[in-house]
């Protein structure tokens, strides 16, 4: 009997190129390729400059959505720089012969949200993109994960990647979700629970009966955070769910295949009496929807908490990190969080703009107004999500409450495109990162669900959907 | 990459928790096709802060930076290993690194220098008090030594790592000597994993 491996040790011993011998890299090849505007450029001026060509143009594919602006797509993008990067992308696929969605193609999109719409995503595969969010892929029990622009150019080049073997994490949650929990807040109090440097090292498997409960999409929301715990990937195992999710789509397989591919699929998962190198266990009933109150994904509240201070924390690097935390967000310890305004709210972003997350804003929406003076922005993940909501009606229940429906792209995520923050401005967004000035300079992000984020832009101030008459 | 085996020279102390690379390099600057001009983009928005510490005289001139606990959190754009090189520094210490920025660092030469706690918190201190403290970081035998203050450790860097810093290697020429095991490995894949026409 060969020794108990868990999930990620089965993807990775698939993946083996050559192991790594004598403190070397193991060469790990890559499935799956994607890439867009911002990390590219540089990675195919380099294969240029050496004469290389991509080995795999097969598989790899693109999309444009960082710069992308979400107005006005038909028209030619008025930011010079913005327009440069964006018809880089679109020469250097022309040339290398890559597939590649732009601005206004229906499948065009956020990477991650397009990805596993097409069917590229699938068990069992390893994938990278040069963006940290690449880890949405796990929650297909893949092997997904960033890569930096020098990775890129190598991936593209010989489609492999030098990588030291990561160690394995278990992050085990149980039992019942309260009332209005969405996977939004069991990753925001995981990541809590672990701190940003908590998954260094290590790829996160996400176990226990929450996940296994979770639809595709959330199980993306939750995989999509697992670089804000540090960790280099994260991954749920496939089963019947993923099955029913990957089957039916543009690059899935089918028939016979699709059946020996699931058979293949079911053996991915984690052996019994595995070992994980580190394990941690939460209880679902602890888990309250979430707010972040601070500048790093892991200074986050129960919704119904106040404002912490550097005293309580023991540790005093958290306690230093969260004194510069409250005077960047210009907070007073000790208030309420309910009773903080905001003067913005995003929804949409990598993390939560896909069908589930737009009906679970329009279900608040319904039938109620947004807050004086309130902007907001609703942005779909990508033309295939819009098109969906379009035939749900969901665009209407949100202009007659007074949102701002869009067209797709990163948004409001990371201010590289015209929707961005003003200083000063308070924002409630479902996005994944809350660093300072992520959302335009001096902004103060707050990551919460789109069902939060869809009450406080009624409300005006930060409230869950029962607060609202 | 260009090799490196001595890093040597002064430091500055960025004595903060958590500095991931929005902090480094601003999203604005990611929209730049090139892979030069980065280094006006350095904490930009920390630098506009007269009394930060870039901005401080008595670190001008330094090439080793001193980072806290979990730096380089965040997104994995490379562009803030080449900002952080293209400002003048030629090691970065910190007592843990983000994968995806320690992985950038060993792709462009940066030496990323993982060290205790203890020993990072006595080197912030120690080039506070004394901005012209030399350090000295060998690639060959791992170690960073400040002899003005007694400190000497050794940091970890994997052996092929230490090599590739030390002879300077092409990672990619590297890999397609190894074309032949690529190509094997290549009939082994699963017949159902998606391709594009």
């Amino acid at each position: 009997m060969s020794q108990p491996r868990t999930l990620s040790q089965k993807i990775w011993d698939r993946h083996l190129v050559t192991p790594g011998v004598g403190g070397a890299p193991d060469l790990l090849y890559i499935d799956l390729h994607l890439i867009h505007e911002v990390t590219s450029p540089q990675a195919f001026d380099g294969l240029r400059m050496n004469g290389r060509p991509v080995r795999r143009p097969d598989l790899t594919v693109a999309t444009e959505d960082h710069n992308t602006p979400t107005e006005d797509q038909d028209k030619p993008i008025a930011d010079e720089i913005s327009a440069t990067q964006i018809e880089t992308l679109r020469v250097n696929t022309q040339e290398f012969g890559i597939v590649h969605y732009p601005m206004g193609h229906e499948n065009n999109g956020i990477v991650h949200v397009m990805g596993p719409e097409q069917g590229l995503t699938q068990p069992g595969m390893t994938i990278v993109c040069g963006d940290s969010h690449t880890a949405t892929h796990g929650a297909f029990g893949s092997i997904a994960f960033g890569i930096g622009t020098s990775e890129v150019e190598h991936v593209l080049a010989t489609q492999t990647l030098p990588q030291a073997r990561p160690g394995t994490m278990a992050i085990t949650v149980n039992g019942e979700l309260q009332a209005g929990v969405t996977p939004k807040d069991v990753i925001l109090h995981v990541i809590g629970v672990i701190g940003t440097g908590g998954g260094i090292g290590k790829i996160v498997e996400y176990r226990g009966n929450v996940f296994e409960n979770m639809s595709m999409e959330g199980r993306m929301t939750v995989c999509n955070m697992s670089i804000e715990g540090g960790a280099k990937a994260g991954l749920i195992a496939p089963d019947e769910t993923t099955f029913e999710y990957v089957a039916g789509r543009p690059n899935s397989p089918v028939g016979a295949e699709l059946e020996a591919a699931i058979e293949d699929w079911k053996t991915l998962a984690t052996d019994e009496g595995a070992v994980f190198d580190e394990e941690v266990i939460i209880d679902a009933a602890d888990i309250a929807p979430q707010v972040s109150w601070g500048t790093n994904p892991a200074q986050v509240m129960p919704i119904d908490g106040v404002i912490p201070g550097p005293d309580d924390f023991d540790d005093p690097n958290l306690a230093n990190t969260a004194a510069r935390a409250l005077d960047y967000m210009d907070f007073e310890a000790g208030t309420p969080i309910k009773d903080i305004k905001v003067d913005t709210v995003f929804i949409g972003s990598c993390t939560n703009s896909r069908i589930e997350d737009l009906r679970a804003a329009a279900a608040v929406a319904k039938g109620r107004k947004v807050a004086d003076g309130m902007r907001t922005l609703v942005v779909p993940g990508s033309g295939l999500v819009k098109q969906q909501a379009e035939a749900e009606g969901l665009p209407e229940i949100f202009r007659e409450a007074g949102f701002d429906w869009r067209e797709p792209g990163c948004s409001m995520c990371l201010a590289m495109n015209p929707d961005k923050l003003q200083p000063g401005e308070r924002c409630a967004s479902t996005s994944n990162r809350n660093f300072e000035g992520r959302q335009g300079r001096g902004g103060r992000t707050h990551l919460v669900s789109p069902a939060i984020a869809t009450a406080t832009a009624i409300a005006g101030h930060f409230a869950s959907p029962e607060d609202l008459a | 990459m260009k090799a490196v085996r001595i890093v040597q020279g002064t430091a500055v102390p960025l004595d903060r928790t958590d500095v991931d690379t929005d902090q480094i390099i601003p999203s604005d600057w990611l929209k730049r096709v090139e892979r030069t001009g980065f280094e006006k983009g350095l904490f930009s928005e920390w630098r506009d802060d007269r009394d930060f510490v870039l901005n401080q005289e008595q670190y001008s001139g330094a090439n080793i930076l001193i980072g806290g606990l979990n730096f380089g959190t965040g997104s994995s754009r490379e562009h803030a290993v080449w900002a952080i090189q293209q400002y003048g520094f030629d090691a970065v210490i910190s007592p843990r690194f983000a994968d995806i920025f320690r992985n950038n660092c060993t792709k462009n030469g940066l030496v990323p220098v993982t060290v205790s706690d203890e020993v990072n918190e006595q080197l912030i201190r120690a080039v506070e008090a004394d901005p012209t403290l030399e350090i000295t970081i060998d690639v060959e035998r791992l170690t960073v030594e400040a002899p003005a203050v007694g400190l000497e450790t050794t940091f970890p860097l994997s052996e092929a790592i230490q090599e590739r810093f030390l002879k300077g290697l092409d990672d990619i020429g590297l890999t397609l000597r190894l074309a032949t095991d690529i190509d094997e490995y290549e009939t082994t894949r699963k017949p159902w994993m998606p391709a594009q026409a």
